[in-house]
């Protein structure tokens, strides 16, 4: 059985789009600007209003109340926000372990995010997700602004996460040769709907 | 107690016709808002003041009723004339109205009946005044929240939505924006409240001297209208904070931007 499915999802600037993830499974979704691939994540996430449904594992999204939804399936933006002035302050518990994994010491929590570079910022940003223990991922361009040695990090961390949680993961990437590397399987949004990519 | 006459107003609004015509060049549009607010301090006040005699005449439980109501849809239009970006449709009013009317009708009943406590409660000579203070107040410090609220969600929508990404429910999304909109509601009355006495003389006590009052009496009055409008224009704010707060979720916990204007 999958653990995410997709049936008929539409909303404002898509319609009916079908679709599942299996256990482990990394699927790239690519497809020109403004075809409304950051609408979708941000439909399956919750954050704005769709019709269709919805379902990880066996519940629909209408069972689980909405805070549970977004820490089960978790939506990461191509931009992080901070609102607090540490970055400790933006993770629920201590989380040694995975500042570790992310190539952080300890330290960290008690840094200052206006002085964090692009790349912390984003792997930061993963770790404060992952935090959360999600089932399902949805990454929004997640290493746009980051250099190769980042970026294979990233990659790395998140199949690690798949493997180890048997979670999912829903990754956007323009990026040729970053979908040949990660990928399992290719989407493809555009303004004919989603299609799947031939292997 | 000294009567003004008609000249001596005249000779006062020498004063905002002489702002107006020299700001007239450089800040034209302010001008114009200037002297528009000047007719209509002058009218208003007039006719309430014919109302007022009037209502002093007969005191009557339904007018001073009909009177109150009338106030409030007119404070609660006010409120939503400063807002900025205001809640769209019929909420665009009545989140103002509605918590108008609980915490401003609320303090004054308790005023009436418990503290000032006349022959009957209702003898507009005090419930009028009194409630068109604690309407008045409470409309500030309503329209500032309402419109800091608005403006702010507008503004920071990226960071409550990364906060709803990361599981957050919506009141925890909204803590640091709600902590700063109730601080711009209660700031008007707490600064007044502060500096009373000090580096201000109220207006009303002050009135109340200039018409011939004893001040110790003056001052108790005003002390009892100062607590008076902390109480309804923070529990108006709280119930305006609550209730937009409320408007800018909907029941999956999505900020819905969607619900203001524009």
């Amino acid at each position: 059985m999958s653990l995410f499915e997709v049936s008929h999802l539409s909303r404002s600037g898509l319609s009916d789009i079908s679709f599942s993830l299996d256990p482990g499974e990394l699927v790239c979704l690519s497809g020109p600007s403004g075809s409304g691939k950051t609408l979708l994540l941000r439909a399956l996430a919750d954050l704005d209003v769709s019709a269709g449904r919805v379902c990880l594992g066996a519940v629909s999204r209408e069972q689980v109340p909405p805070a549970e939804w977004r820490r089960r399936v978790a939506y990461l933006p191509a931009e992080s926000r901070w609102w607090a002035p540490l970055v400790g302050d933006h993770f629920p518990d201590a989380q040694p372990a995975m500042f570790s994994q992310l190539g952080f010491g300890e330290e960290v929590a008690g840094w200052r995010v206006e002085r964090l570079s692009s790349g912390e910022r984003q792997r930061l940003a993963l770790a404060r997700l992952l935090a959360n223990e999600p089932e399902v991922l949805l990454l929004d361009e997640p290493t746009a602004n980051l250099d190769p040695v980042n970026t294979g990090k990233v990659e790395s961390i998140v199949r690690a996460w798949l493997q180890a949680h048997r979670a999912a993961c829903l990754w956007v990437t323009h990026d040729q040769a970053q979908t040949a590397r990660i990928a399992d399987r290719v989407l493809v949004l555009d303004s004919h709907g989603l299609l799947e990519a031939a292997a | 107690m000294i009567q003004l006459s008609h000249t001596d107003l005249a000779l006062a609004a020498l004063l905002v016709l002489a702002l107006a015509l020299s700001s007239m060049r450089i800040y034209p549009g302010i001008a114009r808002q200037l002297l528009v607010a000047a007719l209509r301090t002058a009218i208003q006040l007039t006719l309430v003041g014919l109302v007022l005699k009037a209502l002093f005449a007969n005191s009557n439980l339904l007018w001073v009723t009909l009177i109150s109501l009338l106030m409030l849809l007119i404070a609660g239009r006010e409120v939503m004339a400063r807002q900025h970006r205001r809640f769209a449709g019929r909420w665009g009013y009545s989140i103002g109205v509605v918590s108008m009317f609980v915490s401003s009708f609320t303090v004054a009943l308790f005023a009436l009946l418990v503290v000032v406590g006349n022959e009957p409660w209702y003898q507009p000579q005090y419930a009028i005044p009194l409630l068109g203070m604690l309407l008045g107040n409470t409309m500030n410090g309503i329209a500032l929240a309402l419109d800091r609220l608005t403006q702010s969600a507008w503004e920071q929508r990226a960071v409550i939505e990364a906060r709803l990404m990361l599981g957050h429910s919506a009141q925890e999304a909204m803590t640091d924006i709600r902590q700063q909109v109730f601080r711009s509601g209660l700031i008007p009355i707490i600064n007044a409240m502060a500096a009373a006495g000090i580096v201000s003389l109220p207006g009303m006590m002050t009135g109340q001297i200039l018409a011939g009052a004893e001040p110790v009496e003056a001052v108790k009055y005003q002390i009892l209208i100062m607590f008076l409008i902390a109480g309804g224009a923070g529990f108006g704010t709280m119930a305006a904070v609550h209730l937009g707060v409320r408007r800018l979720f909907d029941a999956r916990q999505r900020l819905r931007l969607d619900r203001l204007q524009r």
